[in-house]
């Protein structure tokens, strides 16, 4: 892994909350009725089965932010490609990085076409 | 019968072996539990529906390094097995008295209509097949490490070697307890059912009781290295949020989950740097899983609108005043203690009499708590009263008798990590550090 830290392995290594942040980026065809259906309808399966912990959708316009020696600088927005901007975000409570993909799998079978990221999440715990 | 074809997608880079084993591990995790559910009511047996779920993994692993993964994997491990089990019936010659029974008329029709109207019904109870599910789990019947092995196998798709692991038994024991928890099941002609009304109640406290079991055995290990095991935490937790999306009218299941989501919350809290216990009040509440506490306020509120409070929605307000409270000193111990006083109403053991107690201590000052403690009968051997005890004496300025308690609560429990605790307390006193 980039920062060093080893991945999580499945059950029984004792380590939890195992948790990964699935974002999509902007870009993507419009939704339509029938995906807003679909969706809901996989939304309210994950939140029940105590999967999905958090989603939501981000304004892509949003403020930039960088910060030189403590000084911070913000910019409004949109302030790259939307192909790059995240859009919308779950959070989900998993067993394995394997049961993460294969929920990613069925997200993207929802969706159809378009860019994200799964990424594991750490803390609060440190 | 014949699965579904393959994905055409999946097919140009068809996984090698042990890649697919992985997904189908992961896919029968998350769909084991809907998978024998829906096939236990087509073949009135659980046990048998987990065979032939079994056999359809057993299909995946042999025909998806070949033909790839079908796009809807946890579908394609239902349909196989759902083939075999009507093909079963058929040569049992059931097929007509269970159609009848499901109300279908799949005799009069092409097989292949038949197996639609099969998913139709499938699809239409998916909730209920999950409730029935766990209450048979959790039947009755069965001894509680049975039920413990069963519902974890069966709605929480561990291997028996993962639940042997988490238990610190052996595999061969986890097996037999599954072998004869089924043949129980089997021999008692237990119905695949949801308990009729007037046995709800009681069969939804066993059910509960059950999870509640796996929860703390990983909570506060009994024996062992480690202090707490917080994979059989997270089980029980899966399990809990789950019942609370099948029976929400129930109160004390909103109660169930959300006592367990805060006391999850403070999991990473309650070890030390060595892996040692840390008590609640000296815990850094930083490091509290605000989102899990989230939660379990969420879950505390559908408790209460679900109805009167039962004992795990009072163990969850007390849970919920201690998350309340941003720093130790600001516990609500008055709130704690009134809703402490309700809870010993309803369920008067010894352990909550204890825990009474010492709410009762932070009240009303150690010398009543104390007076209370020395009440309570039916604890020999359980290693938080002299622990407790030794609390209390302490703040009393009985600082020798409150060293032997520590060593007595030492010598009591079964957990190494916690015990060592203990004894380093007990010198702490002796040493006056």
């Amino acid at each position: 892994m980039p920062d060093g830290r080893a991945p999580r392995a499945a059950l029984l290594d004792w380590e939890w909350p195992v948790r990964f942040l699935l974002t999509m980026n902007g870009g993507g065809p419009a939704a339509d009725q029938d995906l807003y259906a679909e969706m809901g309808r996989f939304v309210e399966e994950l939140t029940q089965a105590g999967v999905l912990l958090a989603t939501g959708g981000l304004d892509p316009a949003g403020t930039h932010m960088s910060a030189a020696g403590g000084r911070a600088t913000f910019t409004d927005g949109p302030y790259t490609e939307a192909k790059e901007t995240i859009v919308s975000f779950a959070l989900i409570d998993v067993r394995s990085r394997e049961e993460a993909l294969e929920l990613a799998r069925r997200f993207w079978a929802v969706v159809g076409d378009g860019e994200g990221d799964l990424r594991q999440v750490y803390g609060p715990e440190s | 019968m014949i699965p579904p074809a393959p994905d055409p997608a999946a097919a140009p880079d068809a996984p090698s072996g042990p890649a697919v084993a992985a997904r189908v591990e992961a896919v029968w995790r998350l769909e084991s539990a809907r998978i024998v559910a829906g096939l236990a009511r087509l073949v009135r047996d659980v046990g048998l529906a987990e065979e032939l779920a079994q056999d359809a993994v057993l299909a995946a692993l042999e025909e998806w390094p070949v033909t790839g993964v079908p796009a809807n994997p946890g579908g394609w491990l239902m349909l196989t097995a759902k083939h075999r089990a009507i093909d079963r019936l058929r040569r049992d010659d059931r097929l007509a008295v269970r159609v009848r029974e499901l109300g279908l008329d799949v005799l009069r029709r092409e097989p292949g209509e038949g197996v639609a109207d099969f998913d139709a019904v499938l699809d239409q109870g998916v909730k209920d097949d999950l409730l029935r599910l766990i209450f048979t789990a959790c039947h009755p019947a069965l001894t509680p490490p049975s039920q413990v092995a069963l519902s974890l196998r069966l709605l929480g798709g561990l291997s028996t070697e993962e639940i042997a692991r988490a238990f610190l038994v052996p595999e061969a024991t986890v097996a037999q307890r599954i072998v004869r928890a089924k043949r129980t099941l089997a021999d008692e002609g237990v119905p695949f059912e949801i308990p009729p009304v007037e046995e709800q109640a009681q069969r939804l406290q066993t059910v509960l009781g059950v999870v509640y079991l796996i929860f703390n055995e990983g909570y506060t290990a009994t024996q062992g290295e480690g202090w707490t095991r917080p994979e059989l935490c997270h089980e029980a937790l899966r399990l809990a949020r789950m019942l609370a999306a099948w029976a929400p009218e129930q109160a004390e299941v909103h109660g169930l989950a959300a006592l367990l989501e805060i006391q999850s919350s403070r999991l990473a809290a309650r070890l030390g740097p060595l892996g040692e216990p840390v008590p609640l009040l000296e815990q850094n509440r930083g490091r509290w899983d605000q989102l899990l506490i989230r939660r379990g306020f969420t879950a505390l509120l559908r408790a209460r609108q679900a109805g009167a409070p039962g004992p795990y929605v009072l163990q969850a307000a007390i849970a919920a005043c201690h998350a309340r409270a941003g720093r130790a000193e600001d516990t609500d111990w008055p709130a704690i203690t009134a809703l402490y006083d309700q809870l010993v109403r309803l369920t008067p053991t010894p352990v909550v009499q204890l825990n009474r107690a010492v709410a009762v201590g932070m009240t009303r000052g150690p010398a009543e708590a104390l007076a209370l403690v020395d009440a309570i009968r039916g604890l020999d051997g359980y290693h938080p009263l002299p622990s407790v005890r030794a609390d209390l004496l302490l703040r009393l300025g009985r600082a020798e008798e409150a060293e032997a308690e520590l060593r007595r609560a030492a010598a009591l429990t079964r957990n190494t990590r916690e015990r060592t605790t203990l004894l380093t307390r007990a010198t702490a006193i002796r040493t006056g550090t």
